[in-house]
């Protein structure tokens, strides 16, 4: 990797501080933005690493909403005792992510941050209609993810935690690529306050939402609903591991496994 | 001798070091006053080069020296090890192979530019300063189009992109089989490219001595005898008293260790120049594009059946990727270790095969575990299965009606090869037994009632180790011998050490060798060391590939350990003062027969070392003997796999739910060793048949270039597998052992195929190439359903 600074502050102004350099970068967990140094895909004159930042950390719950600090990491995420009860398809989601060592250093923060669209994160986001907050606002899940790689995060602004409402019923089912244990397809569907939300991940260049199956299901909350409903996968990611046709296909599957999941 | 010896199941000696983390690798060696190399590597897979301006480089800081083809001038090219003759008699084509490209890169990943300095980081620095222009050419990828009329010829001295036009068997004998048939049963099919990745990348040291004029080289090889020949001789013209090449502990090599490659000779020729050493160590991305590749065969086979489904004739039309240029051993493996094999198991009496070799832009293809013998595997076992389908036979039935009798060996094939012995029907009803052939239906429903679709598969391989004897394969292409050596060299206290010309590299011949040593002299196991890797230490030996150690290295130290037991009875007789016919030797002690008279090994040992008491007129002093082992022919190991798959028809998803493999090894010497060998074997084959494939696109790409997309097998891709083994003693080395290290890797593809294609046989599915992705499943489904 080439040179660079690395700073880790202990409070979030420090953090928002140094980050106003535009040639620096967070590091949250590392997972991606590690290998990529490591490789020099990456140049980076400053990094500001997260992880003494305590305020980052940790889920509690209050009036129905799960909030997970954006440094949680997603082996945290699985075995919160917190998550499994009132969430279990988010818990299920983050135990599926990548390896053990993986999920051991990845946090939320920084897999929604970088907006992979193969990640599992952001069909948990927007399926579950979560709130993320940052060092300087709320966005919305349906605001936060704008395209591949990219987010509605400003210079400088440092993703703090997601709130997540629990659900009435949600599910997650993953088809993984066998060699990167990305998603291939990833589907989220909830049933939340009487709204359902169906997000697709890995599909395409960023999470949707299927709006055909969200119909469907809110008129009949069953697996049978959305198997036979095709997405049109036109314009959907096409690779050695997987044609867009078989995504297409795949999002149908997925989806009526996340419902037979979410009972 | 008790729990060490040949037959037990020894723990591993050499585990302790590994699981600890203190293995010694090239790569864990640091020399004083080491310098490091990092190598610019072409990003095109054709291109001519029209310049390279490594100024700004050479002036950034810690920058050592930077060198270009032309400073390899007086250098030679990269050698090929093995010449194939072409159907019209001449000679293959044989390009050049330089050290750093002269003009033009030929696949992704050629280097290009070789950047010393101080440090590695130092070195990347200046190499990514260096700034080569290049003209893209077109790319030749796919063979078809290589040999097309009006491809790019990617070597002009070749003038087209055919390496060679070959054949082997009886092409008359084999069309008259054809035109008498009642069936043919054909396929086409493609044998996907693989790299191996071992765990240690490949890493190389040079170091030069100017005050005596010596190198070394430390590298990650599985025959540092052959590097020292080819790179000595061939490249660097070092003579072999001036260079030493060290590979001491290696992370896995599954042949791709075994080839010379130009980092060696990189490194090797700049420690001269340097008067320092030279430290190159592959990134894992830099291995994925310069490792040589495996496998890449694309075939046509028909199989000619009689009304009984008996085997009358088999053809077979393949083309083998060579990759940009030739490797050490590249044209053997589709020709004389694949060609050879396709009587498999059976009696089919005429087969005739085409092979023709093309040169493409991609990372040269060579032996990887199996050899040659995986590809000839898969066709036969797949063609056999279509011809059971097709003529509405049991596949293990019909296996069975085209064994090779017991009573018929040895059989002279009609592909060129002696089988010396084997048992195929007793491994085969071993394998039936063991997966429970009979009561599959019932499972199969079962399965059904849960919605997944199973099936079944059979694979019956045969494979040829130890490659020998040396005068035949001289005449068939080899530049180089076959056989392997081995010193004994008793210590004067009784201890022993063992010069091996084999190398380990994750098969455990510290422990085995360590064994049949144990065993045959009756001497505590712990008491032998086992030296291997050092071409200062050991007899000049061929390395470790195809199956090859116990065999022909094994062989070698057994001849050893018989010239000592002969020496040490003379030895012995003089001491308890009889004649030498009178002298028996068992469990470490020399007895006069018929008396209690007798003496314990140490005590000979330390006589041979302190001659005070000793017929000196008659006898040298001193313990050591030195043997060169070569073979009488092959081993011909064999065996039966069957495997069960369940099938997921929303997904495609094929889950291996059990897999069985009885193997005939001959004798074994350690069964714990044989199982985790077969194991590995396994996993390898398994993921060629699910999950690996090194893809190119169209512009010579790799887009498999990382782990992020070329698929290993994890642990939970596989199941607990069921192994065991049946005995035929291999007729014509003195263990009797026949080499287990390749044959899980060549049996398990076409059991794997076998049974998804058997659970898709309600879906009209003929055939699926590997890999069987959860994708192409899908996909044949669909089709097969349209």
């Amino acid at each position: 990797m080439y040179d660079f600074t690395y700073h880790k502050p202990s409070d979030l102004n420090e953090a928002g501080q140094l980050l106003t350099n535009d040639e620096a970068k967070v590091v949250a967990g590392g997972m991606t933005l590690i290998p990529t140094l490591k490789q020099r895909l990456a140049q980076h004159s400053d990094l500001v690493d997260l992880s003494a930042i305590a305020e980052l950390n940790g889920i509690t719950q209050t009036d129905g909403v799960v909030r997970i600090g954006a440094m949680t990491t997603h082996s945290d995420v699985h075995h919160s005792e917190l998550v499994r009860s009132s969430i279990p398809a988010l818990a299920d989601l983050a135990g599926q992510i990548g390896d053990v060592q993986v999920r051991n250093r990845g946090t939320i923060g920084g897999s929604i941050a970088n907006a992979d669209p193969a990640a599992d994160y952001p069909a948990a986001v927007v399926g579950l209609g979560a709130t993320v907050h940052t060092n300087q606002r709320d966005i919305s899940a349906d605001d936060f993810f704008t395209a591949m790689f990219e987010t509605a995060l400003g210079d400088g602004e440092i993703i703090t935690a997601v709130s997540f409402p629990v659900p009435d019923k949600a599910g997650y089912a993953k088809f993984a690529n066998p060699a990167s244990r990305y998603a291939i397809v990833g589907v989220m569907v909830a049933h939340t306050q009487g709204e359902t939300r169906v997000a697709v991940t890995g599909a395409a260049g960023s999470v949707f939402r299927a709006s055909e199956m969200e119909q469907a299901l809110a008129d009949d909350f069953s697996a049978e609903a959305v198997r036979s409903i095709a997405v049109a996968s036109d314009e959907f990611n096409s690779d050695i591991h997987a044609s867009a046709e078989y995504r297409g296909h795949l999002v149908s599957v997925m989806a009526a496994r996340a419902v037979m999941a979410a009972g | 001798m008790g729990d060490t010896g040949i037959g037990s199941a020894v723990t591993r000696r050499e585990d302790y070091r590994f699981l600890t983390g203190q293995g010694k690798y090239t790569d864990d060696i640091n020399l004083a006053h080491q310098t490091h190399a990092w190598i610019v590597r072409s990003p095109y897979a054709h291109a001519n080069i029209t310049g390279i301006d490594s100024s700004a480089a050479a002036a950034m800081p810690g920058v050592v020296a930077i060198y270009t083809s032309e400073d390899f001038a007086e250098v030679g090219g990269v050698p090929c090890g093995w010449e194939v003759t072409q159907k019209d008699g001449t000679p293959m084509n044989e390009p050049k192979h330089p050290i750093l490209a002269e003009g033009r890169v030929r696949h992704v990943g050629d280097p290009v530019v070789l950047v010393i300095a101080e440090t590695r980081d130092q070195a990347r620095n200046a190499a990514e300063a260096i700034v080569v222009d290049y003209e893209e050419l077109p790319a030749q990828i796919d063979m078809q189009a290589a040999l097309a009329d009006g491809a790019t010829a990617i070597h002009d001295d070749v003038g087209s992109n055919l390496c060679f036009d070959w054949e082997l068997g009886d092409q008359d004998a084999t069309d008259a089989a054809f035109a008498n048939a009642h069936h043919v049963a054909k396929l086409d099919l493609v044998n996907n490219r693989l790299v191996a990745n071992a765990m240690e990348p490949r890493a190389a040291i040079g170091d030069y001595n100017p005050s005596s004029g010596d190198y070394t080289l430390y590298t990650t090889s599985q025959n540092p005898h052959v590097i020292r020949l080819l790179m000595g001789a061939f490249v660097l013209s070092i003579p072999e008293h001036k260079l030493r090449v060290y590979a001491p502990d290696v992370g896995g090599g599954f042949g791709s260790k075994i080839y010379h490659y130009a980092e060696e000779a990189m490194v090797t020729w700049a420690a001269g120049q340097l008067k320092r050493p030279v430290k190159w160590t592959a990134e894992r991305s830099e291995s994925f594009m310069s490792d040589a590749h495996g496998r890449d065969h694309v075939t046509h086979v028909e199989l000619a059946m009689d009304e009984n489904g008996t085997f009358l004739g088999l053809k077979c039309n393949t083309l083998a990727n060579m990759g940009a240029y030739l490797s050490t051993f590249a044209p053997c493996v589709p020709t004389y270790l694949h060609a050879t094999l396709l009587a498999g198991q059976y009696t089919t009496p005429a087969i005739h095969c085409e092979v023709k070799a093309v040169f493409t832009n991609t990372v040269p293809v060579d032996a990887y575990r199996g050899a040659g013998r995986p590809e000839a595997t898969y066709l036969l076992e797949r063609v056999v299965d279509v011809a059971a389908k097709e003529m509405n036979i049991d596949p293990a039935e019909l296996r069975r009606r085209n064994f090779i009798q017991p009573d018929q060996f040895p059989y002279d094939t009609p592909v060129a090869l002696t089988y010396d012995t084997g048992n195929y029907e007793v491994t085969l009803d071993q394998a039936l037994a063991a997966a429970d052939y009979a009561g599959f239906q019932a499972r199969k429903d079962e399965a059904a009632s849960r919605g997944k679709l199973r099936g079944i598969g059979i694979a019956s391989y045969i494979e040829a180790c130890g490659i020998a004897p040396s005068n035949v394969v001289g005449a068939l292409g080899a530049r180089a011998g076959l056989y392997e050596a081995a010193t004994i060299r008793v210590n004067p206290t009784g201890s022993v050490t063992v010069l091996t010309g084999s190398h380990s590299h994750g098969q455990g011949h510290e422990t085995t060798f360590s064994q049949v040593v144990s065993d045959m002299l009756g001497i505590d196991y712990d008491s032998i060391e086992i030296v291997h890797g050092d071409t200062d230490k050991v007899p000049f030996g061929m390395g470790t590939y195809g199956s090859r150690s116990i065999a022909v290295g094994g062989s070698a130290i057994y001849r050893s350990v018989e010239k000592i037991i002969a020496k040490a009875k003379k030895i012995a007789a003089h001491l308890l003062e009889a004649d030498v016919a009178d002298i028996e030797f068992e469990n470490g002690e020399f007895k006069v027969k018929g008396t209690d008279k007798s003496t314990g090994f140490g005590d000979v040992a330390l006589t041979a070392y302190v001659p005070h008491n000793y017929p000196l007129e008659e006898l040298e002093p001193g313990l050591e003997e030195t043997s060169f082992y070569d073979p009488a022919n092959f081993t011909y190991p064999a065996g039966t796999y069957i495997c069960e798959v369940e099938i997921d028809p929303e997904t495609g998803v094929v889950d291996l739910v059990s897999f069985h493999a009885s193997d005939d090894f001959g004798n074994v010497i350690n069964p714990m060793i044989v199982e985790g060998q077969v194991h590995g074997g396994l996993a390898q084959g398994i993921g060629q048949a699910l999950l690996e494939n090194c893809v190119y696109d169209d512009q010579g790409q790799l887009l498999s270039g990382s782990y992020m997309d070329y698929c290993m097998p994890r642990a939970d891709d596989l199941p607990s597998f069921s192994v065991d083994t049946t005995v035929t003693a291999c007729t014509h080395n003195p263990l009797g052992v026949k080499g287990c290290g390749e044959a899980g890797a060549i049996g398990s593809p076409p059991a794997v195929i076998n049974a998804i294609v058997n659970a898709l046989s309600d879906y009209n599915v003929r055939h699926i190439d590997m890999p069987a992705t959860p994708m192409k499943v899908w996909q044949a489904m669909s089709a097969g359903q349209a």
